[in-house]
C-alpha cells in the first residue's frame, strides 16, 4: 500500500515537472536540439532566443508594462476594497448585508458577459488602448471577488476591539487604520497574491482593449508569439520562462502566502 | 439603531467605479442585445428578440460552442474532481514529502493560461511532441475533430487540479481523527474508510470544487486561444471564445446577445450542480 501511494503520488509529480522542465531547457537550445532531445539536458546551451525575444519582440518593455499596470491596480483594488470590506463588516443589520450583497452579485457575471458593453464604454471615454484603461478594468472587475474575501475576514475580528478603542474615543476612519488593517495583514496579503496572479496572468482585457503594440502586458505579447513562431518552439518556451519566472520566484518564497490566496479567490475561477 | 455615519461613505469610492463601470455595463448589455448594431456605425436598428431566436434556433456556430462547452465541462468537472480528491486524500497525512509534493501540484495554477497552453501545444505536438515520443502512440490530439476538446480538457485539469487540491485538504483536515480509529478498530479497510467517512463529510469541499471548476471551465478562454489559436477551429470554440469571434466580427449587438445567453447556461449548469453534488452525498 505504502508503495503504490508513493509510485501514484511520483508518477503524478513527474507529469506536472516533466513539461515544465522540457520548457526551461528547451529555452536554451536550438529547435534541431530540442527535436532531438527534448529531455535531455542541453549540451550546447545558447542565450539566442533570449537575445531574440527581449530584442525583436520588444520583452522587455512588455515586461515594464505588465509590472506597471499591477503596481497600480493590485494597491488600487486593495485599499478600495478594503474600505469596502470594512463597512460592509462594522455596519449594522440591513446596510452591511446590502454593501456585501451589491458586490457579492458581481461574482455571478462572467467577464465575457460584460466585455462588449465595456469595450464601447472605455472607447467613448479614450481610456481604451492605454495601460491606464488596463488598470482601470483590472481593478473594476476584482473588486466583487476582493471585498468578498476582505469582508469574510474582517467580519470575524472581535466586536470588543473597537468596542475599546470607541471608549478611548477614535472615530470610524482611526479605527479602519489602527484596528482593522493591521489585525487584517493574512487577509490582507492573501488577497493581494491573487490580485497579482490575476491582473499579472489576464489575457482578456488586454485582447480586448490594446491595439498598440508598444501598451502590450505578457500574456498579449505571448498570445502574438504563436502567429509569428507558430512551431519554433523553442522561442515560445522562452517566452514562457520570461512570462513565469516573477511569478515563480515569488511563489519560492511565499508558497504559503499564494495557496491561501488562490484558494480563497478560488470563487472567482 | 445606532452606529456612526462616518461609515457609509467608506463604500462610496468602490460603489462610484463598480456602479459605471460594472453594473451600468451589464445593463447596456442587455440594451445592446436588441439591436443590430456592428459597433462602429452611428445607427443601428432596434431588432426585439430577433437576436434571441436565432442564437436558439438557428445559429449552428454557436450551438456547436455550446456542445463543445457541456463536453469540455463534463470532462473537467469529473476528471479534475477525482483527481484533486485522489491527490488530497494521498497526501492528506503531514510530512515534509507531503508538504513538497503540494507545492509541486499547486505550481500551475500562478501560471499563465498563455504559458501553460504553449508547454502544452509540445506535449501535443503530433510529430515531436512529449505526448506520442513518451507513449508511442501517432495521435494528432489537438487536430483530431472528436477528441480536440478533450485534450484541452486535459490540460485544464493539470492547470488546475492542484487547486482544488487544497480545498479538498481543508475539508478532510477537520475530519476527527477518531472517526477512523474506531472504523478501524471495527476491522473497516480503507476503502470503506473513505467511503463511509472521508466522502460523506468533505461534501462541503466538493460542492465547492465543482462550482469552481464549473466557473473555469466556462472561461476556459485563454487556455483555448493559446492551444488553438485566434479565433479557435470549430472543434476547440467554446461559448466564450464564440462571444469574442462574433464580436470581432463586427456583429456587436448579436454577440452581446449570445453573451446574455452565456450568463443564463452558466446560472442553470450551476442550479442543476447544487442539486446534483447534494445526491451524490447522501
Amino acid at each position: 500500500m505504502r508503495i503504490g501511494r508513493r509510485a501514484l503520488l511520483g508518477f503524478y509529480a513527474l507529469i506536472v515537472i516533466v513539461p515544465l522542465l522540457v520548457v526551461v531547457g528547451g529555452s536554451v537550445k536550438t529547435t534541431q536540439q530540442l527535436f532531438a532531445s527534448p529531455f535531455g539536458l542541453p549540451t550546447h546551451p545558447t542565450l539566442d532566443n533570449y537575445d531574440t525575444v527581449l530584442r525583436q519582440q520588444n520583452l522587455l518593455r512588455v515586461l515594464g508594462n505588465s509590472i506597471t499596470v499591477v503596481a497600480v491596480s493590485v494597491p488600487a483594488t486593495l485599499i478600495l476594497a478594503s474600505l469596502t470590506a470594512y463597512a460592509a463588516a462594522r455596519l449594522p443589520g440591513w446596510w452591511g448585508h446590502a454593501v456585501f450583497g451589491i458586490f457579492a452579485a458581481g461574482l455571478a457575471v462572467p467577464a465575457q458577459a460584460m466585455m462588449i458593453p465595456q469595450y464601447v464604454q472605455f472607447d467613448r471615454l479614450g481610456l481604451r488602448d492605454s495601460l491606464t484603461g488596463l488598470m482601470l478594468i483590472n481593478v473594476v472587475v476584482t473588486l466583487p471577488v476582493a471585498v468578498f474575501i476582505l469582508t469574510g475576514f474582517m467580519r470575524t475580528l472581535p466586536r470588543e476591539l473597537y468596542e475599546a478603542a470607541e471608549l478611548d474615543g477614535a472615530g470610524a476612519w482611526t479605527m479602519f487604520r489602527k484596528v482593522a488593517v493591521p489585525l487584517s495583514y493574512p487577509s490582507l496579503a492573501a488577497t493581494s497574491i491573487f490580485l497579482v496572479v490575476m491582473h499579472w496572468n489576464d489575457l482578456l482585457y488586454p485582447l480586448l482593449f490594446i491595439d498598440d503594440p508598444a501598451k502590450r502586458t505578457l500574456p498579449l505579447a505571448l498570445l502574438d508569439f504563436q502567429g509569428e513562431y507558430l512551431t519554433d518552439y523553442p522561442l515560445l518556451f522562452t517566452g514562457v520562462v520570461v512570462a513565469s519566472v516573477p511569478m515563480v520566484l515569488a511563489y519560492a518564497f511565499l508558497q504559503r502566502h499564494f495557496v491561501a490566496g488562490i484558494t480563497a479567490g478560488s470563487i472567482k475561477g | 439603531m445606532r452606529f456612526s455615519k462616518s461609515l457609509l461613505l467608506f463604500p462610496v469610492p468602490a460603489l462610484a467605479l463598480y456602479g459605471t463601470f460594472f453594473v451600468l455595463p451589464a445593463v447596456q448589455g442587455l440594451q445592446y442585445s436588441t439591436t443590430d448594431w456592428d459597433g462602429f456605425s452611428p445607427s443601428f436598428h432596434n431588432v426585439g428578440l430577433d437576436n434571441f431566436r436565432e442564437v436558439a434556433t438557428a445559429d449552428d456556430l454557436f450551438r456547436n460552442a455550446l456542445g463543445n462547452n457541456l463536453k469540455f465541462l463534463l470532462a473537467v468537472v469529473i476528471g479534475q474532481t477525482v483527481l484533486a480528491l485522489f491527490l488530497a486524500v494521498l497526501l492528506a497525512a503531514r510530512s515534509r514529502g507531503s508538504t513538497w509534493l503540494r507545492g509541486l501540484f499547486f505550481l500551475p495554477t500562478i501560471l499563465s493560461s498563455v504559458s501553460v497552453a504553449f508547454v502544452w501545444r509540445f506535449v501535443y505536438d503530433p510529430n515531436f511532441g512529449l505526448a506520442n515520443r513518451l507513449t508511442g502512440l501517432h495521435e494528432s490530439y489537438l487536430g483530431d475533430e472528436k477528441k480536440a476538446i478533450f485534450f484541452v480538457a486535459i490540460t485544464q485539469i493539470w492547470f488546475h487540479a492542484g487547486q482544488m487540491m487544497i480545498i479538498y485538504l481543508a475539508g478532510i483536515n477537520q475530519i476527527p481523527p477518531e472517526l477512523y480509529e474506531a472504523a478501524r478498530t471495527d476491522g473497516a479497510n480503507r476503502w470503506q474508510q473513505f467511503r463511509h467517512i472521508t466522502w460523506p463529510l468533505v461534501a462541503p469541499a466538493t460542492t465547492l470544487v465543482v462550482a469552481y471548476t464549473t466557473i473555469q471551465s466556462f472561461k476556459a478562454f485563454d487556455l483555448i486561444l493559446g492551444l488553438g489559436g485566434n479565433p479557435p477551429r470549430g472543434a476547440l470554440d467554446i461559448l466564450s471564445t464564440r462571444i469574442y469571434t462574433t464580436f470581432a466580427n463586427n456583429q456587436l449587438g448579436y454577440a452581446a446577445a449570445e453573451s446574455v445567453v452565456f450568463m443564463l447556461a452558466i446560472a442553470a449548469v450551476t442550479v442543476a450542480q447544487n442539486r446534483a453534488t447534494r445526491l451524490a452525498h447522501r
